[in-house]
């Protein structure tokens, strides 16, 4: 049954910068990393050093909790460095490309006489497994799960978020096998969230149970939609995964390689002109912000301007992410501005009067606008949390690290993403991200 | 402005952590957050923030409360000229300016004493100074008597900062609302002083001549006086007030509680912004008015204020002024939305019967608020619980 969901509550940020649908190739990079440290709960043991010849596909390194779960190269090329950071952490694992990729070669297979547990191994060792994560905590997957359903979010209204309906106009084929392919991990459905306002290309597909939702952001978060369409319960999970990684599931059983292309979408106000990029995981962020940036006084951010990591020019793209946004840093004092009218900055509240102008597309910076301070106004959260949570009082709950009050307030129903607007409106200033995923770590932490 | 940014910029380093004049950093941040917002960035979470801060916020408070500050000046000047029989003599800008200089002493001890202990505070916890004192600091001459002298303005505020606030944390971490804090403090403290029919004109307890047929008493205590004689005729309203001067709030009180058009005003700012919640003004009025009506159903003939019209509830006392400025205080009200209609609900019904079952203290408003306050975290303890209930029946449903 197709599911109809409207949502009241949220907010969307209009951004300047939203990326037009023109798709161009990035120029040429010969480096590409994976960084452990992207993958919340993973310690990472090598399986490489430097000089190490790879091709793509090749292990660099496995989970030590989970030795299943490897992280492979890819691209084809000798391994270069492993960057350390504090404590000899491995921050990245950096691999210079061949000219022409060598790929590992993988089971090639057809979907419907492979059994689950083949499809299961296969998407260990070609390292695509990780591209699966799980409800509750957004941590990779444990293939000993059987999760009772399987989300697909197949569109973005996060701020000048990339738009899946142009990113995978052309790659329909792979995308439908990579469903035939997470069809084989469960036994429940496989929910395809897709955005009730607009056109969608998605309705070729089969075998997935496509859901309309209405709304504003965020209602394209897997947390939000899971909530709405099968909520979880304690001791349930439930498994999601990025559209563009659902290509490249398709693509490893339909081709037998772990083929790391992705379209990316550079965004923000800083960019000269917004556009989307062929490039591949883990490809330098050089590549594609190359004469495209406005570089004064700019930061880099490898996914949205909400759940985003801030970076840098000369790091690499992230595992997960389809977008990158560059909008300016907000390091400037501003003369009386909490008394301004100041119409060139957005509010939820109607002390401002970004509500008179609902079309208007703000260059938004990254200041506080404001001090850190005890909490003080109510029911901020709750308007731009569309689900049946109280987000303050799960909040406190975290931070009080009282594990029963925690997990009836529905610890497992939330992660950083769907409480990423409870950051953005907090008068006080509060972070609502950084206290549920100490939340979420600590929920691991004791109960594994 | 580029002069004042030097300036604090060469400050800065002194009064920063190493510095000589470190004791003086809360007040420098205090002064410098004034005039600039700060450059800080984002460092984790979400990379943009909301151009609301609690400055804004607070300052929409202040701005709401203008008109009633406004209103409550000229009323002093009007009832004094009342008082002394010379009410015909005097201009509109006579009033207001004797009620301006009668109240400005007032404001600024509240502020003076109010921010002092604050950045006090601040300096020897280490945060910065919170805004909320902006509000407290005017709410609190907005609730007294007019004939407060000043050192009891003080004593009251600075008990309402330190006990009724610092002491659980500061801002953000008191059980009660301050400003009421203060005012419960002066009538448990100074009763004499605070009760009456001289207190709420200004230099009527001095006066040796009052004019003829004026009385400085307020309509509620003509209200409780009257329990036991014979129903009036409410439809020319209480005492020598007509329905009309109720609603304009021409009648003797607290500063800024007569005017149910001046505090209107401000319910709408804090409405039309969302800074003052709705549903715990609604159901406020709400309650106040149900119960209101309760008792002009259940009310034997003979009980005066029983049968007063539920509406006249809310044009008296400071029954409005409680519910638009008081009771949405968002810290010391509940905090979940169910959570608001209930609390609002029952300020309003335990406000009236308060004033109409209690003749020794005929406002029933602060006591009511600060009954919900204590009580607001078990209202939101038991509508969370219904939300853990709720999911934990969803596990039956499916099991």
């Amino acid at each position: 049954m197709t599911k109809v969901v409207k949502l009241k509550k949220g907010l969307n940020i209009n951004i300047k910068g939203k990326a037009v649908n023109e798709l161009v190739d990035s120029s040429k990079s010969n480096l590409y990393a994976i960084m452990p440290t992207e993958f919340p709960g993973i310690i990472p043991k090598l399986l490489v050093k430097p000089d190490h010849v790879v091709k793509a596909g090749t292990p660099l390194f496995f989970n030590k909790h989970n030795p299943e779960v490897k992280f492979t190269s890819p691209v084809s090329g000798k391994v270069i460095a492993v960057e350390r950071g504090a404590r000899r952490k491995i921050l990245r694992i950096v691999v210079e490309a061949d000219a022409e990729l060598q790929y590992e070669d993988f089971k090639k297979g057809d979907l419907s006489s492979l059994k689950r547990e083949d499809v299961v191994d296969t998407l260990l060792n070609s390292g695509v497994w990780p591209f699966i994560r799980q409800r509750p905590y957004a941590i990779i997957a444990n293939s000993k799960d059987t999760p009772k359903a399987i989300f697909i979010s197949g569109f973005d209204n996060a701020p000048i978020a990339p738009d899946y309906n142009f990113i995978l106009k052309d790659q329909l084929d792979e995308f439908q096998n990579g469903v035939n392919a997470l069809a084989k991990l469960t036994e429940g459905k496989i929910h395809l969230n897709l955005d009730g306002e607009k056109e969608n290309i998605f309705s070729s597909i089969n075998g997935v149970e496509v859901n309309q939702f209405f709304g504003k952001h965020p209602s394209s978060t897997i947390g939000t939609q899971i909530s709405h369409v099968d909520p979880i319960n304690k001791g349930e999970i439930v498994w999601y995964v990025n559209p563009q990684d659902v290509v490249i599931i398709g693509k490893l059983f339909s081709k037998g390689i772990y083929d790391a292309k992705r379209i990316l979408a550079l965004t923000g106000s800083q960019v000269n002109a917004p556009k989307y990029y062929n490039t591949m995981v883990g490809a330098k962020m050089e590549t594609i912000a190359k004469d495209n940036v406005n570089e004064d006084n700019s930061r880099y951010i490898t996914g949205n301007v909400l759940t985003g990591t801030q970076t840098e020019k000369d790091l690499f793209l992230s595992f997960y992410d389809s977008q990158v946004s560059v909008i300016p840093e907000g390091n400037y004092y501003e003369f009386f501005g909490w008394i301004m009218p100041r119409f060139n900055k957005f509010s939820m509240s109607k002390t401002y009067f970004s509500w008179l102008m609902p079309k208007k597309e703000y260059a938004l910076d990254t200041n506080t606008n404001g001090g850190e301070r005890a909490f003080v106004m109510t029911e901020q959260y709750e308007k731009v949390v569309p689900m049946d949570i109280y987000p303050v009082e799960l909040l406190k709950a975290c931070m009080a690290e009282d594990i029963d009050k925690m997990e009836n307030l529905g610890i497992y129903e939330v992660a950083e993403e769907d409480l990423a607007l409870c950051d953005y409106v907090c008068t006080s200033k509060t972070e609502a991200q950084e206290t549920i995923r100490k939340g979420i770590d600590l929920m691991i932490k004791e109960l594994s | 402005m580029k002069a004042l940014r030097k300036l604090l910029d060469n400050i800065k380093p002194h009064v920063e952590k190493g510095g000589k004049f470190h004791a003086l950093h809360a007040g420098f941040d205090a002064v410098e957050t004034l005039f600039y917002v700060p450059n800080t960035v984002t460092k984790k979470g979400a990379h943009i923030r909301d151009a609301i801060d609690l400055k804004r916020t607070m300052f929409v408070v202040v701005i709401a409360l203008i008109p009633t500050l406004l209103f409550g000046m000229w009323n002093i000047g009007h009832q004094h000229f009342l008082s002394i029989g010379e009410a015909a003599e005097g201009t509109m800008f006579d009033f207001f300016l004797f009620g301006f200089i009668k109240m400005l002493p007032l404001i600024i001890v509240s502020y003076v004493v109010g921010l002092g202990l604050e950045i006090i505070f601040a300096q020897s916890r280490g945060h910065e100074v919170n805004e909320g004192f902006f509000v407290s600091g005017m709410l609190i001459p907005l609730i007294v008597p007019i004939d407060t002298p000043l050192w009891m303005v003080a004593i009251a505020v600075a008990f309402a900062v330190i006990i009724g606030k610092e002491v659980f944390g500061g801002t953000g971490m008191n059980i009660w609302n301050p400003a009421l804090i203060a005012r419960a403090f002066l009538f448990f403290a100074y009763p004499s002083d605070m009760s009456g029919d001289k207190i709420w004109v200004e230099g009527l307890s001095d006066l040796s001549v009052v004019a003829d047929g004026f009385s400085g008493a307020t309509p509620l205590a003509v209200m409780a006086a009257e329990a036991g004689e014979t129903v009036t005729n409410f439809a020319s309203g209480i005492g020598n007030w007509s329905i009309m001067e109720l609603i304009i709030g021409s009648y003797p009180g607290s500063i800024g509680e007569t005017s149910v058009i001046a505090i209107g005003i401000g319910a709408l700012i804090l409405l039309f912004t969302g800074v003052g919640s709705w549903k715990v003004m609604f159901s406020t009025v709400a309650g106040g008015l149900a119960m209101g009506f309760l008792f002009n159903v259940l009310a034997p003939a003979d009980h005066v204020f029983m049968n007063m019209p539920a509406y006249f509830h809310l044009i008296i006392g400071g029954f409005a002024f409680g519910a638009v400025f008081m009771a949405t205080d968002p810290v010391s009200a509940t905090q979940t939305s169910t959570g608001k209609y209930i609390y609002g609900f029952l300020i309003g019904v335990i406000a009236v019967i308060i004033r109409v079952f209690n003749p020794a203290y005929p406002e029933g408003m602060m006591l009511s608020i600060l009954l919900l306050n204590t009580f607001a975290p078990l209202i939101d303890f038991y509508v969370v619980q219904g939300n853990i209930k709720r999911r934990l029946k969803r596990i039956k449903v499916n099991a």
